[in-house]
C-alpha cells in the first residue's frame, strides 16, 4: 500500500511539472487563440537567462529573477512589435508557424547569449527526500517537488482571481472572444497581447526554474513541451484549472502504468502513455475535461 | 418635438466621407451632422453603406476622403480606442458579445475605461483595486436594474435568447456612460412586444441620461417615432436629410426606400 502511494504521489508530482508548462500554453491560448509553439523554449530561455545573470554577472539570486521577469516582459513587447502586431486576422495556423520561427529564434539567441552547455541551476529549493514524511510515514518524496506543486497551486489561484476578477482579466477573455467588440469598449489589443505574453512568460520562467533544478538547465528542456501537448488535450486548451488537473492525471497515469503494466509489456510505457490518453480524448471528448464545448449555432 | 427644442451644438460632424474597398464604393462624399441630445436615424435599404458610416464613426473603417469633427476636433479617421475613450460606445448588427461570460462581465467590460487601477494591484486583487471594483459593480448593477435584466446576471449569453443578448449589449455601451451611443439595427429580428421594450429604453437613455444617439433602424414606423431627425442613404450616397414628416414625404426617399417595402 505504502508503495502505491509513492507511485501516485510521484507521478503527482512530475504532473504538477508538465502543468507548469502547460498553464503557458493555456494562457495564450485563452487569450489570442494562438498555440504557442515556442512556449518550450520560453521557459528553456527564461532558465538560460536567470543562470546567466546568477553565474556571468554575480547577481544574488532574487535580483537575478527580478531581472530575468524584466527580460520576459521586454521579450513579450518585442514579440508583440515585430511578430503580432503584423499578423492580426490572420489564420490561427499562420500565427502557428510564426510560433515555430520564434521557437527557433530563441533557442538560437539563447545559445548565443549563454552558451549551450548543460548548466546548474541552484536558487536555494530545498533538495532531497523529505525527512517528515520519511519518518512519520514511511513514504518517499522529493522536497523540490512538493516546493513545484505548492508554487503551481500559488500561481493557480492568482491567475484564477486575476482572469475571473479584474479588469485586464476580462478584457482578456473579450479579446479571446471578439476582437471588434473589444475594440469598441476600449481593449487595446496590443496591451492586452504584450500583458498576456509577459504572464506566459513569467509563467515559462517558474516552470524553468522548477526543471532547472531537477535536472539542469539544458536544451532539451524544451522537449518538455512535447509532454504538455497530451496535458492540453485533456485537460483542455481553454482551461487553467485543466492544464493542472490534466497534468496530474497524465502524471499518475504514466507513472502507475509504469509499475504496474509495464513488466507485463515489456516495460517503456511511460513514454508514451500520455500521447495515447491524449488520442483517446481526441477520439472521445475533443473539448479536453474542462474546456469550453464547442458550439457552433447555425 | 420640432428642430427650435433641439441644442444646435453639433457634436459630431461627418463631411464628404468616401470610402471604398478596392472598387466598390460604400459610401460617396456623405456629409451631415449629430447635434448633442438629439436621436438621428440613419436609413437607407440594405448595402446603401449605414453600418460602414457607423463603422467610420467608431474608427474600425478609416476613409479615403472627407473628415469627422467630434466635439470640435476635426481629424481624418477615428480610432477605435479613441473613440472609446472620447465617449463613443456602439452596438453591432450581428450580436457581438463576449459568449463565454456572463451577462454580468460582459457589461463589466463596458466598464473598461473607466477603472484605471495599474495590474499590480489588480493582481493581488486587494487595496484600489478591490474598491474600485466594487465602485464599478455598483454602477454596472444599476444599468442591470434599468435594463430589467436581474434574472440573466450570472448567466453565459452565449446561451439567451435572441432579444436579450441585444439587450445585454445595449448595457455592455451603456456601462461606458457614453456621450454618443451608436445603435446598429438595435430592433433587428425583435417581435413587437421585444421592440417597444426596446424604443422604450432608448427613449429612456436619452432623456434620463441625455445621451446622443445615432441608429439604424429598418422599421419605419419605430424610426418616425423615436428619431428628431433622419439621413437616408443610398448605394453609399447621400439621398436625403431632414425631419421624419419630410423624409416621409421625400419622392426619392420613397422610391429608392419606402417604396420598395410597402409593394
Amino acid at each position: 500500500m505504502t508503495f502505491f502511494i509513492e507511485v501516485v504521489l510521484s507521478g503527482l508530482m512530475a504532473g504538477i511539472m508538465y502543468s507548469l508548462v502547460a498553464l503557458g500554453f493555456v494562457l495564450i491560448f485563452k487569450a489570442s487563440g494562438i498555440f504557442n509553439f515556442a512556449q518550450g523554449v520560453m521557459a528553456l530561455f527564461a532558465a538560460l537567462t536567470l543562470v546567466g545573470f546568477m553565474e556571468k554577472f554575480g547577481m544574488p539570486v532574487w535580483l537575478a529573477i527580478i531581472g530575468t521577469i524584466l527580460v520576459m516582459i521586454a521579450l513579450a513587447w518585442v514579440i508583440e512589435r515585430l511578430m503580432l502586431r503584423h499578423l492580426v486576422n490572420q489564420e490561427p495556423i499562420i500565427l502557428f508557424m510564426a510560433t515555430i520561427g520564434l521557437a527557433y529564434v530563441l533557442e538560437g539567441l539563447g545559445d548565443i547569449l549563454w552558451g549551450s552547455d548543460v548548466k546548474l541551476l541552484d536558487i536555494g529549493i530545498p533538495q532531497g527526500a523529505s525527512d517528515w514524511m520519511l519518518d512519520s510515514f514511511d513514504i518517499y518524496v522529493e522536497k523540490l517537488e512538493v516546493f513545484a506543486a505548492v508554487t503551481a497551486a500559488i500561481m493557480v489561484t492568482i491567475l484564477a482571481v486575476f482572469f475571473q476578477k479584474t479588469r485586464v482579466g476580462r478584457a482578456l477573455r473579450a479579446v479571446a472572444d471578439d476582437h471588434q467588440a473589444a475594440l469598441s469598449v476600449g481593449i487595446s489589443l496590443h496591451t492586452i497581447w504584450v500583458v498576456v505574453w509577459s504572464v506566459s512568460g513569467i509563467v515559462a520562467l517558474v516552470a524553468g526554474i522548477m526543471w532547472g533544478s531537477k535536472s539542469g538547465v539544458q536544451f532539451s528542456l524544451s522537449l518538455i513541451a512535447l509532454k504538455a501537448l497530451p496535458v492540453l488535450i485533456l485537460g483542455g486548451f481553454t482551461s487553467v484549472p485543466g492544464a493542472i488537473i490534466g497534468g496530474m492525471i497524465i502524471g499518475v497515469g504514466e507513472k502507475v502504468a509504469e509499475v504496474y503494466l509495464g513488466p507485463f509489456v515489456g516495460g517503456a510505457i511511460e513514454n508514451w502513455f500520455a500521447y495515447m490518453l491524449a488520442l483517446g480524448f481526441l477520439l472521445f471528448r475533443p473539448q479536453g475535461l474542462f474546456g469550453e464545448k464547442i458550439i457552433e449555432r447555425v | 418635438m420640432t428642430i427650435d427644442d433641439l441644442s444646435t451644438e453639433v457634436l459630431l460632424k461627418v463631411e464628404d466621407v468616401s470610402l471604398a474597398f478596392g472598387g466598390v464604393k460604400a459610401l460617396d462624399g456623405v456629409s451631415f451632422d449629430i447635434r448633442r441630445g438629439e436621436i438621428r436615424a440613419i436609413i437607407g435599404p440594405n448595402g446603401a453603406g449605414k453600418s460602414s458610416m457607423l463603422n467610420v464613426i467608431n474608427g474600425f473603417y478609416h476613409p479615403q476622403q472627407g473628415t469627422i469633427t467630434y466635439k470640435g476636433q476635426t481629424r481624418k479617421q477615428m480610432r477605435p480606442y479613441e473613440a472609446a475613450s472620447q465617449g463613443i460606445a456602439r452596438t453591432f448588427q450581428n450580436i457581438a458579445l463576449f459568449k463565454g461570460m456572463s451577462t454580468l462581465d460582459n457589461i463589466m467590460t463596458g466598464r473598461n475605461l473607466k477603472m484605471k487601477t495599474n495590474l499590480f494591484w489588480q493582481a493581488l486583487h486587494i487595496g484600489p483595486a478591490r474598491r474600485e471594483e466594487l465602485e464599478n459593480r455598483e454602477a454596472v448593477e444599476r444599468i442591470i436594474d434599468f435594463l430589467d435584466i436581474q434574472a440573466i446576471r450570472k448567466k453565459p449569453v452565449g446561451k439567451l435568447p435572441y432579444g436579450l443578448q441585444k439587450r445585454v449589449e445595449l448595457g455592455r455601451a451603456l456601462a461606458a456612460e457614453p456621450e454618443l451611443l451608436l445603435l446598429d439595427e438595435p430592433m433587428a429580428g425583435m417581435n413587437s412586444e421585444e421592440k417597444e421594450d426596446m424604443s422604450r429604453f432608448i427613449i429612456d437613455v436619452n432623456m434620463e441620461f441625455g445621451t446622443t444617439i445615432a441608429l439604424i433602424e429598418h422599421d419605419m414606423s419605430v424610426v418616425m417615432d423615436l428619431s428628431d431627425r433622419v439621413v437616408v442613404l443610398d448605394y453609399g450616397c447621400q439621398l436625403a436629410d431632414g425631419l421624419p414628416h419630410e423624409i416621409r414625404a421625400n419622392k426619392e426617399v420613397i422610391e429608392a426606400y419606402l417604396g420598395v417595402s410597402h409593394d
